[in-house]
């Protein structure tokens, strides 16, 4: 009973982190119609900036900071400087090209800065409180609980009761309409990416300090859990995601505690496998396009 | 025009001309080319039948790796029973090949299921997480032995040709004739009537329906015909390197695949031979460069690998975004604007509909 508790606490803590990049998926989703294969690795890229900022000034939350501005400065120059040229008839270029991005960026963070581990301190202690001799939730597992639901609360907010998120939704389900009565269609597909990539790196930078450092590969494993937890919550549900990280997170965490931690990445596969042949464009998909 | 009999003769033509040329090749080269070549021909196979599945059909596989893996793993499986049966030379290859063509064309046909059903993004991830519990589903499997994988029973010249050719050259021979077994079949699909209907599927799946055309057997049928020509090439590259574990076929390895299609021009066989030879030659090239400069050796052993993925991931960028038909259609339209300048003019039949 002990054991499942602490399981179950464990995988909740590690299933926000994996939330928080979903809907960072998410959020591109909504705002360009992608899946952004280059997501980890652009954010792993901010995440060295915030280890070089927290190196510098020894302050944790400067390096939260510069994540956040450095992923948006990444999602900037990706978008302006690189999607835009792709031609957007079909999704195959564009993945294609994120394809490309990651070996890129990889090997260029694998040239600069070695194949070695950097370990990163974090903010809280990580030794979990005791509730009735039963360990359980560390500060840190809160911090990061309450960072991942203001980040879904801000979001709520900002796509469900602003102007500017209404017009990036618009902008994204039908762009020519939206240009028509005067969306920026270009901008709002910008600050998506901006505000996606800003995401995905504070996913990143909470989850360095539980493993076992930065290094050019820290987000891989990360961007399939999201993945599949992007798809099992529906691309276009920030709940959804929430939800489905949850979810993915406690599986990982019993699989690992009851079965082994060799079995984790096939029970993410099988769980994958699962919800795309039951529903192939995810649980809480709306249909695009009629078929014949 | 030409009529299809024309179209299939040009294709086996071309294919026996090319297998011929390459095993010429052999007694040129020295061993460590010919390990090389026997690596392309077996890297060509998985090229040849991802070039048809993302360029024809529009499925975007990240998982190739793993198919070469299965064949890898097959051929492993059956030819050490053979081994310990007594049964030699070619007939445990060809055992072993069989065994290849059966695992792979299993999990290509599971995998082509899901693709039928699944759209770009889904599909790719799909695979991308395959790719990554390669090493876990090889470690649970106590057949597949883990992390350190399994041998294969090393392959000898057979005593007919003992003294004439080394065991690279006979290595390179069983390569590029699996190879040309592998791609011929892909090639005459492409150019037939399976390969109409699957660039109609990928142009429009609403109208290949209408037209009568199953869209979900034309995906799962490039994915079978994919995947067995991967697995093929899995089992020469266990026969080169007596070998089969997960680490081998890694993501970085499947990338290096889709690079080689996307590099060499989606869709075209001849782009995927073009990719083949990149993805093996280009890194062993920049590594022997780096190496000749002389640097310290940490910066060396940073640059090393990292260097030749860098620029892989550069061409992939470029390629897509300047020159979406690849280096195929690039130097093909040079070539046939070279060709048809100083052929005779012929009346040209007014052909909309023949692109």
């Amino acid at each position: 009973m002990d054991r499942i508790a602490f399981l179950l606490a464990t995988g909740l803590a590690r299933g926000l982190v994996i939330a928080l990049f979903a809907l960072s998926l998410v959020i591109i989703w909504r705002a360009a119609r992608i899946v952004n294969f280059a997501q980890a690795a652009m954010a792993v890229v901010a995440v060295f900036v915030a280890f070089a900022v927290t190196a510098l000034t020894d302050s944790f939350w400067l390096g939260l900071v510069a994540a956040l501005v450095a992923g948006a400065v990444v999602g900037y120059a990706v978008e302006r400087w690189l999607i835009r040229l792709v031609p957007a008839r079909t999704p195959l270029p564009g993945m294609i090209v994120a394809i490309g991005l990651v070996m890129v960026l990889q090997a260029g963070i694998g040239i600069a800065f070695g194949p070695q581990h950097r370990p990163m301190a974090a903010p809280f202690s990580e030794q979990p409180f005791t509730v009735g001799g039963v360990p359980v939730l560390s500060p840190y597992d809160l911090f990061v609980l309450l960072v991942a639901l203001g980040v879904v609360g801000g979001l709520a907010l900002l796509f469900n009761g602003t102007t500017l998120g209404l017009q990036m939704r618009a902008s994204a389900m039908a762009p020519e309409v939206s240009r028509l009565l005067g969306v920026r269609v270009p901008r709002m597909v910008t600050l998506g990416w901006m505000l996606s990539a800003a995401v995905a790196s504070l996913a990143v930078l909470l989850l360095v300090p539980t493993e076992l450092g930065l290094n050019a590969h820290s987000g891989d494993v990360l961007f399939v859990h999201a993945f599949t937890v992007a798809v099992l919550g529906g691309l276009d549900s920030p709940v959804g995601a929430l939800v489905g990280g949850i979810v993915v997170g406690v599986l990982i965490s019993l699989v690992t505690g009851f079965l082994g931690a060799g079995l984790a990445p096939i029970a993410v596969l099988a769980l994958l496998t699962l919800v795309l042949l039951v529903r192939p464009g995810g649980i809480f998909a709306v249909k695009e396009a009629r078929t014949a | 025009m030409t009529t299809p009999a024309q179209r299939r003769r040009a294709v086996l033509v071309r294919s026996a001309v090319c297998t011929l040329l390459a095993v010429g090749a052999t007694f040129v080269l020295d061993s460590y080319a010919n390990y090389q070549l026997a690596t392309i021909a077996a890297i060509f196979c998985a090229t040849a039948g991802l070039t048809l599945l993302v360029g024809l059909t529009g499925q975007l596989s990240l998982g190739h790796a793993v198919l070469m893996a299965a064949g890898g793993y097959g051929y492993a499986l059956t030819a050490a029973p053979l081994a310990d049966a007594g049964v030699e030379g070619v007939l445990r290859i060809l055992g072993g090949l069989l065994g290849a063509l059966l695992l792979a064309g299993a999990v290509g046909g599971l995998l082509g299921l899901a693709g039928a059903r699944l759209r770009g993004p889904y599909l790719a991830g799909l695979t991308l997480a395959l790719v990554i519990a390669l090493p876990a589903i090889s470690t649970q499997v106590p057949a597949l032995g883990g992390a350190q994988g399994v041998g294969v029973p090393f392959e000898g010249v057979p005593d007919a040709l003992g003294g004439v050719v080394s065991i690279e050259q006979w290595h390179a021979w069983v390569a590029v004739l699996v190879a040309a077994l592998a791609v011929t079949p892909l090639a005459l699909v492409r150019s037939g009537r399976s390969g109409l209907r699957m660039r109609a599927v990928h142009d429009d799946e609403t109208a290949a329906r209408l037209a009568g055309i199953s869209p979900a057997r034309v995906k799962t049928g490039a994915f079978v015909a994919g995947a067995l020509a991967a697995g093929l090439g899995g089992g020469v590259l266990a026969v080169v390197t007596q070998n089969v574990s997960p680490g081998a076929y890694d993501l970085a390895f499947s990338l290096l695949l889709l690079v080689a299609v996307v590099v060499g021009g989606l869709g075209s066989i001849g782009g995927a031979a073009v990719g083949a030879v990149l993805v093996v030659l280009l890194p062993w090239l920049i590594d022997t460069a780096v190496a000749a400069v002389g640097l310290p050796s940490e910066l060396e052993q940073r640059l090393s690998g990292n260097v030749a993925v860098l620029v892989f991931g550069a061409l992939l960028i470029a390629v897509t975004v300047v020159w979406p038909g690849g280096l195929s259609h690039a130097l093909g339209d040079r070539i046939r604007s070279l060709t048809t300048r100083f052929r005779p003019s012929r009346t040209v039949p007014q052909q909309l509909t023949e692109r």
